[in-house]
């Protein structure tokens, strides 16, 4: 007897198994349907940081190719995105509504560090991923306090370590003048570099002087770092005041080594006003490709970003840097939705974004891609030193990536 | 030494463009009595357009003369059409609609021409005159252009009847009228004029700073303060107070020890309103007795 | 004129300078209040957070009506005292670990004083100068916070995240109800005591110095004394509005504290309604929603659309909102005491 049911249920286990894999349940979190997936964002079209509003722009114009070719598993991308101004109530305002009343499946690509700080907590409480954010800060790769909060850009501080790591490898007694900006982003970089130095901080860095996003420029502060006989220029500045620096360097004839931050590395929107002769000799750290660069006009990447930018963003500036990044960023996003196939429930988007392994990025640079895991939050970390020779951004060195 | 003479010259040269918004805003105050916050925003507005002239091609000179007309014009068409139907009720209602300007201009130009900063060209040569190298060629100009505005405002105000009826009808409407002057027409060409002013103001900091919507803001209020603090009746008073605005925070900047970059807006407008405090009608301004 | 007619001009003067309500203003008031303490469970928790935030702005609206709407003063600098109460209440909160309840007072106090400090050598300074002052206020204020050596306490650059209090006692409503109906209470508080400083002697004190300063101080007004008093209430009430503010929002950053914000004070007095305390409560209310109702009317431009909103405001409604609302009610009464008046006048002169 006993024989017989062991066998029946032996039998009943073998079929189960080899009947194949079982059709995938449908899980929706909320702003999902069959046709559709609804992603909020949090972006400043107006204020201090408008410039930054292209990459919404961009976000937006990159998810209607997508819905014009399908969607994302047959479901089309409903972008809702809010304007904060750069200011954090408004940002927390903007994240409530979009949460509470458009009832989005996640927050996408929200930017600043203010503003992100701002809703960190409330993203965190309410499980609701807060994916991607738009800001480089160290703060965002926390997965065990903050399971559902992920950064996308390599972070300040790690970049800043690589420009202090080359420092002390190769021009040690190098006397460092450091030009920031005084808010989170500005701080975040120099505390950073600091760190880099180590001990060495305090006999290395002649000078520090900073300036406010509100400033009309920064030549006051250029003259004094010339003035303190500083050989080395650490740049943490936004694109205008980059520009203004560069040039007020160059024309006050003060020559040093010039370490450019990445924010404001793009040819067209900051090498170019403040000039190519200006700007020849300084270095910084890349990750994407530039649009400007002649090394990357056949790349056939390159080509497809610029028939995209041709078709649904007509008569936008290509040389605008925000928009490459929008395009990288918006298609890792769709990568994390594509990962996640019918399951669209909030904890499965986090497990998906926590599951990339060498996504390539299309405009990425070669050696470089997305990866994460649920004990990191840092999608790219890896980027390259580089050296404008007045042209393009002349990579060298190997691809760094932090440990 | 060097370090001395370069702040100052920087300080000097920023002096310049504060000097020049200052103008405006005594020539709006002089012509209305009051202060138009969107005076910054008007002049950014007119540098987009002569950014625009300049590139279908318009010669520079061309181009900085057309827009002031342009500017005129719109300074004159904004006090007609928008400004008239609160002048009369209170000045916090007409301060509201300067505000709401303010948001009108700065909103468009970012939506019309998009917040990526442009380079803006300088008219000046590549080298200063008298082979002066501790000041840019272009700050050099922007002084330069700055004192004859300045000479043809002072002109204009003191020594012909247009002016003269200008500063009565804004000084005493009732009055002005009653002695044929049309006070209506004379704010509108106050509003022209000093737009034509700021458009000046605009082209000569866009090549210094990067033409991009923001661009006034900053600068507007260094303006505010350098008018204020030379006396806002007095045109060469305000334009003393620019430069000395100019001078005075880089020295702040560079020489207080404690201050540094982190606090130097801060001790700078310490620096100014102590002075008004002891002088409250600005250092060359006229002092108001108040009778009972 | 009789007794009668005497008492009945009393009580109308006695209206007039809003001394006293009358029955149909009670009304008003009562079932205005019934609707303000009915809003919690009538909308989302996200509505909830928008109103509290109107709360905020509506005392900080009123802290500035009461300087330059009552005492003819100007100020372009209340951001400066509004991120002074947001920082206590975010110190006393993170950093001492102190109930959010104390931070209220505490903020009002310390704005009290600043205030009062600032105020003193405003005094010399008139129209345009204070506010340019004011002005250099509002601008040197974030730089301020972001100093280094007191970010121990600040957070410098980065503010300082606050936790959200609970309901007391355990009460079975949410966090965002709860500090609906707290700030609710604050600003009921808050706006009694303007009304009763404002109608009293104080008040008339106050107001004389913005009619007539020289007259005031002839007939011994302290008109010194009176204009620091009242920049140092005036900042009272901003504090505690940043105070509540900040725990509404959960986050103080130094950068919010701009001249903007003050400028967002000046238009919620105007179009609010100047010199009025109703017109505070429509001044809150309009600084949280036109921004929004501009960003859904265009996403390309949506701060034209806000000048456009605010001038249309200027050339329909120079008193405000609460001054249109007062016409209105004029308009309406007068038109009905018309009616009862003629209709006396036929009943008197009707032969008996």
């Amino acid at each position: 007897m006993l024989h017989r049911n062991l066998l029946l249920a032996a039998v009943a286990a073998a079929l189960t198994i080899g009947a194949g894999p079982v059709a995938a349940k449908k899980m929706y979190g909320p702003g999902v349907t069959d046709t559709e997936i609804k992603i909020g964002n949090i972006n400043p079209y107006s204020g201090p940081a408008s410039a930054y509003g292209a990459i919404g722009k961009g976000i937006a114009a990159y998810f209607k190719m997508v819905n014009d070719n399908g969607g994302v598993n047959g479901r089309k991308i409903d972008f809702i995105s809010l304007d904060d101004g750069y200011s954090p109530p408004k940002a927390v305002e903007a994240a409530r509504e979009l949460v509470e009343k458009d009832q989005v499946l996640l927050i996408f690509q929200s930017l600043g560090t203010p503003s992100n700080t701002a809703i960190h907590k409330y993203m965190n409480a309410k499980k609701t991923p807060q994916l991607f954010v738009a800001t480089g800060a160290g703060k965002w790769n926390d997965p065990k306090h903050f399971h559902w909060t992920m950064g996308w850009q390599p972070s300040y501080p790690g970049e800043a370590e690589i420009y202090a790591s080359w420092l002390l490898k190769n021009k040690p007694n190098a006397k460092v003048g450091i030009l920031y900006q005084n808010d989170d982003y500005g701080k975040d970089y120099l505390d950073g570099f600091l760190k880099g130095l180590g001990a060495k901080a305090k006999t290395m860095v002649v000078a520090k002087e900073s300036y406010e996003v509100t400033d009309p420029t920064v030549d006051s502060q250029i003259i004094k770092l010339k003035d303190s006989g500083a050989d080395t220029f650490f740049n943490i500045t936004t694109p205008k005041f980059a520009a203004q620096a560069i040039r007020k360097a160059y024309d006050s004839g003060w020559k040093p080594l010039q370490f450019l931050n990445n924010v404001s590395s793009a040819i067209g929107s900051v090498l170019k006003p403040a000039g190519f002769e200006q700007s020849t000799g300084v270095i910084t750290t890349v990750y994407q490709m530039d649009y400007s660069d002649p090394q990357f006009k056949d790349d056939p990447a390159m080509k497809a970003w610029e028939a995209w930018m041709d078709k649904y963003m007509p008569g936008a500036d290509k040389t605008n840097g925000n928009y490459v990044f929008a395009y990288n960023v918006a298609y890792t996003m769709v990568q994390v939705l594509k990962q996640a196939g019918d399951d669209l429930t909030r904890a499965n988007v986090m497990k998906q974004a926590a599951n990339l392994k060498h996504v390539k990025v299309p405009l990425l640079l070669p050696g470089i891609t997305v990866d994460t895991s649920p004990t990191d939050y840092a999608p790219i970390q890896c980027e390259q030193l580089a050296k404008f020779d007045g042209k393009e951004w002349h990579r060298f060195g190997d691809v760094i990536c932090p440990k | 030494m060097d370090l001395f003479l370069q702040q100052t010259s920087d300080g000097l040269a920023f002096g310049g463009i504060y000097a020049c918004v200052a103008l405006a805003v005594v020539m709006i105050y002089q012509a209305t009595d009051h202060l138009n916050f969107a005076q910054g925003e008007m002049a950014m507005f007119s540098t987009y357009i002569a950014y625009s002239l300049l590139h279908h091609g318009v010669p520079y000179w061309w181009t900085f003369l057309l827009t002031m007309a342009i500017s005129f014009i719109g300074g004159v068409l904004v006090e007609r059409v928008i400004v008239r139907p609160v002048e009369g009720t209170t000045v916090l209602n007409e301060v509201i609609v300067f505000i709401g300007l303010l948001a009108i201009f700065n909103s468009l130009a970012g939506w019309i021409w998009d917040y990526t900063i442009k380079p803006f060209p300088s008219p000046f040569p590549d080298k200063a005159p008298f082979g002066i190298t501790f000041i840019g060629p272009h700050d050099f100009g922007v002084i330069g252009v700055t004192l004859v505005v300045l000479a043809a405002v002072f002109l204009f105000f003191r020594f012909t009847p247009v002016g003269l009826a200008m500063r009565a009808a804004a000084q005493n409407p009732d009055s002005a009228r009653l002695v044929g002057i049309r006070v209506g027409w004379m704010l509108a060409l106050g509003w022209g004029l000093a737009a034509a002013i700021g458009s000046v103001a605009g082209m000569m900091v866009a090549p210094i700073v990067f033409l991009e919507p923001n661009m006034m803001m900053g600068i507007l209020v260094y303006g505010f303060a350098g008018a204020l603090l030379g006396g806002i009746s007095n045109p060469v008073g305000a334009v003393a107070g620019g430069f000395m605005v100019g001078v005075l925070e880089n020295w702040v900047g560079t020489y207080v020890p404690f201050v540094g970059s982190e606090l130097k807006l801060t001790a700078a407008l310490v620096l100014i309103v102590t002075v008004l405090v002891f002088r409250p009608s600005g250092l060359f301004g006229h002092v108001v007795v108040k009778r009972v | 004129m009789d007794a009668r007619s005497n008492a009945k001009t009393r009580e109308l003067a006695a209206l007039a300078s809003g001394a006293k309500l009358s029955k149909s203003q009670l009304l008003g008031l009562a079932l205005a209040l019934l609707a303000a303490l009915a809003l919690p469970w009538l909308v989302s928790d996200y509505r909830n957070f928008q109103f509290t935030l109107a709360i905020s702005y509506a005392m900080a609206v009123l802290g500035l009506n009461i300087l330059i709407g009552y005492n003819g003063q100007f100020s372009l600098g209340h951001a400066a005292f509004y991120a002074i109460g947001a920082y206590t209440a975010a110190i006393m909160m993170e950093q001492g670990g102190i109930a959010y309840y104390w931070t209220i007072p505490v903020a009002g106090l310390v704005c009290l004083l600043a205030g009062f400090l600032f105020g003193l050598p405003a005094l010399r300074l008139e129209g345009l100068y204070l506010a340019l002052a004011t002005f250099a206020l509002s601008l040197a204020t974030p730089q301020m916070l972001k100093y280094d050596a007191i970010s121990r306490w600040t957070g410098g650059v980065q503010g300082v995240t606050i936790t959200k209090p609970d309901p007391p006692f355990g009460l079975p409503i949410s966090q965002d109800q709860w500090l609906y109906l707290f700030s609710l209470a604050v600003m009921l508080v808050l706006f009694v005591c303007a009304w009763n400083l404002l109608r009293g002697r104080t008040g008339r004190a106050i107001k004389a110095v913005r009619d007539n300063p020289i007259a005031a101080s002839a007939m011994g007004v302290n008109t010194a004394l009176y204009k620091s008093l009242t920049f140092g209430v005036s900042a009272l009430y901003t504090g505690i509005a940043g105070a509540l503010g900040a725990i509404a929002i959960q986050f103080v950053a130094p950068d919010t504290f701009n001249f903007f914000l003050s400028i967002a004070f000046l238009v919620g007095v105007v179009i609010g309604g100047l010199a009025s305390i109703p017109g505070a409560v429509f001044g809150g209310l309009v600084i949280v929603f036109i921004p929004n109702f501009a960003e859904q009317v265009s996403k390309a431009a949506p701060w034209a659309i806000y000048g456009v909103v605010l001038i249309l405001f200027m050339y329909f409604m120079p008193a405000g909102i609460w001054g249109f609302i007062r016409m209105l009610y004029a308009r309406f009464t007068r038109k009905r005491g018309t009616e009862k008046a003629t209709r006396a006048l036929a009943d008197r002169e009707q032969p008996s």
